[in-house]
């Protein structure tokens, strides 16, 4: 019993400095945001506590079940793109043919260059006067003068989904290729062997196979994609007015630009409790994977 | 081997992958010719893809336009520097202890380092700002390194657990009855073994760091200084006249250390992503 005890000892100092920081810079904030969203802390030093006002408040305006609504709009697009862009991917991927190893190099960029970085060059190609979509949609004629892609609703909303899954599908991608190298190969001889052709093996034996890592993927990218930041702040900034202002960009202009802590706490409490939902989701996903494996 | 491809199934995936890849590749290949073109060949109609009398004026020009610009990339890869020690002097240890020791709460903890993971910077930004306020690291390095290093403990935990978890405990256990301590244990026989996951953990640390610097540095730093790339071509971007053949010159001495980086150990990152992907 003592040796078990020592070892338990040991195993908690080698988790201590982790324990320690994880603790001060992430557990200690998330219980300092709600305690924030309770009080009308702004700029000045002190603040009250005002029990449930800012809740009241953003939900309130009318303006905040908007935002979260096109929130939800813009991450579904968004995975689900991914989702199927990554699967076709890896499907190439893992075909058997020449040149496999460079396109697997050259998958990788988006997800390795600094995202900002990737950003810039999505925010040249969207430029109305004289970025590449506007200009060559203009010289095959498709379009009669230049369009302001960033500078329009619509297209702005469309664009920074692009661009977000341009940054996320090399992760999907890889990800789905590890997962279909990891099924067994003998499954698809036995299957060759009693005459199923290419696409009922991937039908019947990739799929399937797949759909536990197609489930964890998606939930991650989910909250990735709902978190997301840098992209539309690069992009738009939340504009124009307002047509790419998702839960992130919206607690970050009311906390950051207008010093409404208070208020930017209660959304970002609201986002916290979105992401507790997909996170439990994603617990039992992976728990009832793992009974599955056991079996 | 099974069946062979037919020929038309091989040009068709041979299409896919050239659709593929122009939808990764071309924000960078169209980044990389407007790099080379005059200022005014962006800013003339028809637009053309192919620049004329293209050249490399751009790459030497940018130092001179944004004074700062060697210090932001200094800045870069100091702080990813920095993170990537501090998150792999955690880590592992921390890997180590869930790879082999079963106490009480283990499971809950680990899942607790996962739950993590899910709570981006943006969200607690808030508490984020009054908390670095308040140590006084604002506007220093430690602005962007502190909070940079906590968000990539946590995957780099499971990730490094897995790959630890491969080595054979019997190691540990002739070492103890050979009458080694459990420190030198970890020291002297599972560190060494572990040094290839360490390295793909580092890797991708390093990787992550210098992917996030954006929100953290935008918010917590304001001296230029202290700026590193992103935040500091985004003050450049956001101005009225954007030299863009610079910018996208600056963008790309910025990111071909990671590239060269990259194409050298890709087979590491690959087998590294694998192994903490399926597992998990």
């Amino acid at each position: 019993m003592t040796g078990n005890r020592s070892a338990s000892l040991f195993a908690f100092a080698l988790l201590a400095p982790a324990l320690i920081y994880i603790t001060i810079i992430v557990a200690y904030p998330l219980f300092d945001t709600i305690v924030l969203s309770f009080t009308n802390a702004a700029l000045r030093p002190t603040y009250d506590f005002v029990g449930w006002a800012n809740y009241q408040r953003i939900f309130g305006a009318g303006n905040f079940t908007e935002v979260i609504v096109r929130t939800f709009i813009w991450t579904f697009f968004s995975v689900a793109t991914k989702m199927v862009i990554g699967v076709l991917g890896a499907t190439l991927l893992n075909a058997a043919i020449p040149g496999q190893t460079v396109f697997r190099i050259l998958t990788m960029p988006p997800w390795i260059v600094p995202m900002a970085i990737g950003i810039f060059m999505w925010g040249w190609m969207y430029n109305g006067q004289f970025g590449m979509i506007s200009g060559l949609l203009q010289n095959f004629g498709l379009i009669d003068g230049p369009w302001p892609i960033l500078a329009q609703g619509s297209s702005a909303f469309w664009a920074t989904i692009v661009t977000d899954v341009w940054i996320g599908v090399p992760m999907v991608t890889i990800y789905m290729l590890a997962a279909m190298q990891s099924i067994p190969k003998d499954l698809y001889e036995a299957a060759w062997t009693d005459g199923a052709g290419r696409f009922y093996r991937f039908r019947r034996i990739t799929l399937p196979l797949m759909i536990p890592a197609l489930l964890t993927m998606s939930l991650l990218s989910m909250i990735a994609t709902f978190n997301s930041f840098d992209i539309i702040w690069i992009l738009t900034q939340g504009g124009p007015s307002g047509t790419t202002t998702t839960m992130i960009i919206d607690t970050y202009k009311t906390a950051m630009g207008s010093r409404k802590y208070g208020e930017g706490a209660a959304r970002a409490v609201v986002i916290c409790i979105f992401v507790s939902l997909f996170c439990i989701a994603y617990f039992r996903a992976v728990r009832k994977l793992s009974q599955g494996e056991a079996k | 081997m099974i069946d062979r491809y037919k020929w038309y199934e091989i040009v068709l995936m041979y299409a896919g992958m050239a659709v593929f890849l122009f939808f990764v590749l071309a924000p960078f290949i169209e980044g990389f010719l407007v790099s080379l073109k005059p200022l005014a060949q962006l800013f003339s109609t028809p637009y053309s893809f192919i620049p004329k009398n293209g050249s490399f004026d751009a790459y030497f020009s940018m130092w001179v336009s944004v004074p700062a610009l060697g210090m932001h990339i200094f800045n870069s890869f100091f702080i990813s520097s920095v993170v990537t020690l501090i998150v792999v002097c955690i880590v592992v240890p921390a890997a180590y202890a869930f790879a082999r020791f079963q106490f009480g709460g283990s499971g809950l903890l680990l899942g607790a380092f996962l739950a993590v993971n899910m709570f981006s910077g943006a969200v607690l930004l808030i508490p984020l700002f009054r908390l670095m306020r308040q140590l006084g690291l604002l506007n220093s390095y430690w602005a962007m390194i502190v909070p940079g290093a906590a968000f990539l403990i946590p995957s780099s935990i499971w990730l490094l657990r897995t790959y630890m978890m491969r080595i054979p405990k019997e190691l540990d256990e002739a070492a103890w009855v050979d009458g080694a301590s459990r420190l030198y244990t970890l020291r002297r026989v599972i560190l060494p073994l572990a040094m290839p996951g360490i390295v793909v953990v580092a890797i991708m640390t390093f990787i992550g760091a210098y992917a996030q610097q954006f929100i953290f540095a935008l918010t917590f730093n304001s001296k230029t200084e202290f700026m590193p790339l992103p935040v500091g071509l985004f003050a450049f971007f956001g101005k009225q006249e954007v030299q863009w053949n610079e910018l996208m010159a600056a963008s790309f001495v910025g990111i071909l250390p990671v590239m060269i980086v990259i194409v050298f150990l890709q087979r590491y990152l690959v087998a590294g992503l694998t192994a903490g992907a399926v597992k998990q």
